[in-house]
């Protein structure tokens, strides 16, 4: 059984921004103890000498020319916006109380 | 021949024909497809939005015909889209409550390319939320119910667009696939699916799941109708740098190449050892042996292929999968689109973004960005991410030396037939095995097709045959793909499709117990 | 928040050895973003300049900017550093409102550019060579205003806008390995890096550089330890240091606070700290907690940047000079004494002064008049020198002076014409009808109406008393409103008494 910690996954919904409840943490860090045993085994060929490979098809190099193209109007670019003032975009205070 | 029953049978080649020739026009093939829908959608849950313009836009075509405009093959044939593509003028929520009434201010590509080919979009249509699942089941809309039997699964994670299709609401549709999103749900509908080679198709505008992973591509009921598709949202996208540059053949060519007899002579087919039934259910393999059979009568060789990398795809995958997608969904955080939730008495954004995203994803889709937050973590990603990406080097090394020896691959499309709507939402790591034949092309990135092969003795559904290619060789798909569609339907006098149940019944409808 | 206790600077150095890093910010000045084609420019009405990518809207993808590749590669040389062979973009994962995605694709272990050296050299003439770790491209973030709270700054703000027209600007990271053995003269230093950067990215063409305009952006990392010590001590971030000023001040502060705290016994938060240009102090940021992983991964969405070798070498031979050698070419050539370049270079205006000489001037007039009169302008403002007038309009300046057809003094007040923006020298003499008068009748008409006044001037002057003649000056200067060669008038007025 993997080490998954309740800690653990209480991290990485800080991390991951979402508001975990205390009953989805506990289901989680069983549910994922679980998958990750399974996908562990990974590790057991990925040995040194095999590159990472990740893009499927390689490519490189690819660039666009420096030229200006199409731009939203202000409009456009707040319509799915949960709030505004028009010109720009509303989100409540960045820091709590402190600092 | 203008009766709703009728039209809505056509193939989208058919109907393409009566209406090159003036026999039907697209007002009357997208009103009969809307009658369709409004008839069984009811019960189906295909869609998640009906277009209002579909019968101004078919308008629009007849009289560019009438007027001697000349038209592209597909032009005034209606389709339904994924609602994981963009959509300028009806919304995309990619299946969340978190996109619910999203109406993006741009179109996807393909999309795009669909609206210059003069087809009709009808509507789009449910998935699993993300695109993270094998049955819909995930959609944060209700399921989709498989036509074939409503109070099954249609596959995922592109189940609306499949069961669309399968229950003749569209000749078309639009799908993407990361894992088998395409495939197995084509698999367990009776219909045909194809995840083009990465990169032949474009990915701007359709909503990202795992990036490197992510392919759109055609669904219909027949091989030559998806190559007609394909043939229109092929191509290079500067706006998609993992877009491939390659000059594609005709697809509908290959395809028609296949149906012209004798396609199947002397090819070599390798039968994947790992991908070859072990667990799979009976009748799925009864039916892909009967298949081998058929392909060797044609003059195919059979060659077993082994690819000891597959027994980690799976694993690779559902690493490689959390990782990009944790990264790629972190941009549903409340400020610029999509929900906002403000936690009771008020808060930072922080608080909001924490409070939106845990009301706005579903159950899988924050397993999921959990798992693949801790992949990519600090300490974690050497284990985890990086080794899945020599996985990955594995996979594609062993697709390089099964292809020295044989043109194609093939295996059964999905490893059972639609299972009951509920039965295996309790149990991630079973969800995913579903995906066991379809994940390898994802992880390498070559393209794969499916094909109606029968149906299960046991329970009288649907099974699909996948044939996979080399990168870059989709045409091969389309050649061989409907060489053994027109054998198999030879075989059985008629389609497969042509045997679902009748819809329109009143024996059919969706069962209230066990649907989520 | 109580004031830091600062230990006297001299003191901080002698128990201490002081570890500097630099991160500069570099932006680009490219047309477009660094992976969307939205215009890059400064200014505009809020988020008009953005594009679905720029947003982060669902299903958008980055495309890269070739010419910023061109140029990060042409940065890149001119640091010194070697051009990787194969380089990738990768995704930086952090949530904040200004971050579209929410990641930031930058570049982690397979930068552009990497081990190079910067020669700076110091006021005083101290030549140091800065190690640099590595230069790397990424993308701006949006901008972001708070509202509510007394002071506009985030601390006690009720909400905040955001405006995303910078989010996608083209950057380039410039880090630099720690920096040791400064000692006394690690302030100036950090102020003579930076510096030595503008000049570097301006000689290049790559960016305007401009500071107080983001162009150009510095945090300054401090860290001291006990002499002989080898582990590192633990370093603080200062961000918001807006001009080579800040710089050197806010190194200063951080040695002297930080010498303070572990001489009390206390340890050093490894923390982001916030300079505060009014006050001459840092504060606290956030504190960096372990909640900053960063999660890095190649970006997906992105394919390697090879650059072809023919690529390289082009760009390494259109290379300008470096300014520690173009400094010491330009003395020589300009012929100024060491005090009259160094306050030149102090003043960080040898750009404008190349430029003034390229356009015409002679380096002594062009060298009076940026350290001159326009720094005493740009001073009273609170501005940069370049940016009250051009180096063009500069030498136009000068060379009216040296034909004659302005004195000095009307020369400023063209000057301050031009700097209202009422045009180009030229134009503003026209407008203001400032030439000075050169029509000898003209000024002996003048010359006689003041001699009207004073009968007895030119009999003093024939008796020898030649500054007698200053009278007759002063008035006819007067009278022609300073727009006369007050030597010519005296000239013709000494004439006029022989006659």
């Amino acid at each position: 059984m993997s080490d998954i910690t309740r800690e653990q996954v209480e991290h990485l919904a800080g991390l991951a921004r979402i508001a975990l409840t205390a009953d989805e943490i506990d289901t989680m860090t069983r549910e994922l103890g679980q998958i990750v045993d399974n996908v562990a085994k990974v590790a057991e060929v990925a040995t040194d000498d095999v590159p990472a490979t990740s893009h499927p098809i390689p490519l490189e190099n690819v660039f666009r020319p420096d030229v200006v193209g199409e731009t939203l109007t202000a409009e456009q670019a707040l319509s799915g916006a949960p709030d505004h003032d028009g010109s720009r975009f509303r989100v409540s205070a960045i820091l709590g109380e402190e600092q | 021949m203008t009766d709703t029953a009728s039209l809505i049978r056509l193939s989208a080649a058919d109907l393409s024909v009566k209406l090159g020739s003036g026999e039907v026009s697209s007002v009357e093939a997208t009103q009969a497809h809307l009658d369709r829908i409004a008839a069984v959608d009811g019960d189906v849950h295909a869609f998640l939005h009906v277009s209002d313009a579909a019968l101004a836009t078919a308008a629009d075509v007849d009289r560019r015909r009438a007027a001697g405009e000349p038209l592209g093959p597909l032009a005034g044939v209606p389709i339904a889209v994924k609602d994981v593509l963009c959509t300028i003028d009806m919304p995309s929520t990619s299946g969340s409550r978190i996109l619910e009434g999203w109406v993006p201010p741009y179109d996807a590509t393909v999309v795009k390319k669909l609206r210059a080919a003069d087809l009709v979009p009808l509507g789009k249509t449910n998935m699993d939320e993300f695109a993270m699942g094998s049955s819909t089941e995930f959609s944060a809309y209700g399921p989709t119910h498989n036509p074939w039997s409503l109070d099954r699964i249609p596959g995922g994670s592109g189940g609306g667009s499949a069961a669309a299709v399968a229950a003749f609401e569209a000749p078309l549709a639009l799908g993407s696939d990361t894992g088998g999103s395409i495939r197995q749900p084509g698999a367990v509908t009776g219909t045909v699916g194809v995840k083009p080679t990465y990169g032949s198709v474009s990915r701007y505008g359709a909503i990202a799941l795992a990036s490197s992973l992510d392919q759109v591509g055609p669904v219909s009921r027949t091989v030559l109708d998806s190559a007609l598709l394909h043939d229109v949202i092929k191509g290079h996208d500067p706006r998609d740098s993992t877009s491939l540059r390659d000059e594609w053949p005709s697809f509908t060519d290959a395809a028609r190449a296949g149906l012209a007899g004798g396609a199947l002579k002397g090819v070599r087919i390798g039968v994947v050892k790992e991908l070859n039934g072990e667990g799979f259910q009976g009748g799925v393999k009864t039916r892909f042996t009967e298949a081998l059979d058929l392909l060797t009568a044609a003059g195919a060789e059979i060659v077993e292929i082994s690819a000891p990398s597959f027994e980690y795809a799976i694993s690779a995958y559902y690493l490689i999968l959390p990782a990009e997608a944790s990264s790629n969904l972190a941009k549903f955080d409340s400020v610029r689109f999509g929900m906002r939730v403000v936690p009771e008495g008020g808060g930072t954004v922080e608080d909001v973004m924490a409070a939106t995203r845990e009301a706005g994803f579903g159950p899988e889709v924050k397993r999921r960005i959990i798992l693949g937050t801790y992949a990519l973590s600090a300490g974690y990603y050497d284990a985890y991410y990086g080794s899945a990406q020599k996985v990955r080097t594995l996979v594609q090394r062993d697709f390089a030396k099964a292809f020295a020896e044989v043109d194609v691959l093939v295996s059964p499309s999905a490893p059972t037939t639609a299972f009951p709507l509920g039965s295996k939402i309790d149990d991630p790591l079973a969800m995913y095995l579903n995906d066991i034949t379809t994940i390898p092309a994802n992880l390498a990135g070559i393209p794969g097709i499916t094909i109606p092969m029968g149906l299960a003795a046991e329970d009288g559904l649907p099974v699909g045959l996948q044939f996979m290619a080399p990168a870059r060789e989709d045409a091969r798909l389309y050649t061989y793909g409907a060489a053994l569609e027109q054998l198999l339907e030879q075989s059985w006098g008629r389609t497969l499709i042509s045997q679902a149940p009748d819809l329109s019944s009143t024996e059919q409808h969706a069962a209230t117990e066990g649907v989520i | 928040m109580a004031k830091a206790d600062l230990m006297d600077y001299d003191e901080a150095l002698q128990r201490f050895e002081v570890v500097l890093g630099f991160e500069v910010h570099v932006e680009l000045a490219t047309k477009t973003k660094m992976f969307s084609d939205a215009p890059n420019f400064f200014g505009g009405a809020p988020n008009t300049n953005v594009t679905p990518v720029d947003l982060g809207l669902p299903g958008s993808l980055p495309v890269v900017n070739e010419q910023a590749v061109r140029y990060s590669i042409s940065l890149g040389l001119a640091l010194g550093c070697s051009i990787a062979e194969s380089s990738r973009f990768a995704r930086k994962n952090y949530f904040y409102p200004d971050n579209p995605k929410n990641y930031q694709v930058s570049q982690f272990d397979e930068p552009i550019a990497y081990e190079g050296e910067v020669e700076v050299e110091l006021p005083d003439g101290t030549v140091f060579r800065i190690p640099i770790e590595r230069a790397h491209m990424e993308e701006d973030a949006g901008k972001l205003t708070h509202v509510g709270g007394s002071t506009g700054r985030i601390q006690g703000a009720e909400y905040s806008l955001v405006d995303y027209n910078r989010a996608g600007i083209p950057l380039v990271e410039i880090v630099t390995k720690p920096i040791i053995g400064a000692g006394a003269l690690g302030p100036e230093l950090g102020a003579a890096y930076v510096s030595t950067i503008r000049d570097i990215v301006r000689s290049l063409g790559v960016s305007e550089a401009r500071m107080e305009r983001g162009n150009l952006r510095c945090d300054a990392n401090v860290s001291l330890r006990p002499h002989g010590q080898e582990k590192l001590g633990t370093r603080t971030e200062t961000k918001n240091v807006n001009s080579f000023r800040s710089v050197e001040r806010a190194v200063r502060y951080e040695i002297q606070r930080q010498a303070a705290i572990l001489a009390s016994g206390g340890t050093i938060t490894q923390e982001t700290r916030h300079w505060h240009e009014d006050t001459g102090r840092t504060s606290a940021g956030r504190p960096k907690s372990d909640a900053d992983d960063y999660r890095y991964f190649p970006e997906p969405d992105l394919l390697p940047v090879v650059p072809p070798r023919e690529l390289i070498e082009e760009l390494r031979l259109a290379l300008p000079e470096a300014p520690v050698a173009l400094r010491r070419r330009l003395k020589a050539e300009w012929g100024f004494a060491d005090l009259e370049f160094q306050d030149v270079v102090n003043s960080g205006m040898l750009t404008e002064l190349v430029e003034t000489v390229q356009a015409g001037a002679s380096p002594q007039a062009a060298r009076k008049w940026w350290t001159g009169e326009i720094a005493r302008l740009a001073n009273a403002r609170g501005v940069e020198p370049s940016t009250l007038v051009s180096p063009l309009h500069v030498s136009e300046l000068i060379a009216l002076v040296e034909s004659g057809d302005l004195t000095d003094r009307l020369a400023r007040q063209v000057l301050e014409g031009v700097v209202a923006g009422e045009g180009a020298p030229g134009e503003v003499v026209e407008k203001r009808g400032l030439k000075v008068v050169s029509d000898d009748g003209a000024l002996i008409a003048a010359i006689d109406e003041a001699l009207a006044g004073q009968p007895d001037v030119l009999a003093k002057i024939r008796d020898g008393k030649v500054q007698a003649a200053g009278a007759v000056i002063g008035a006819v200067m007067k009278a022609m409103k300073g727009q006369a060669d007050a030597a010519r008038v005296r000239e013709l007025v000494l004439e006029r008494a022989q006659a």
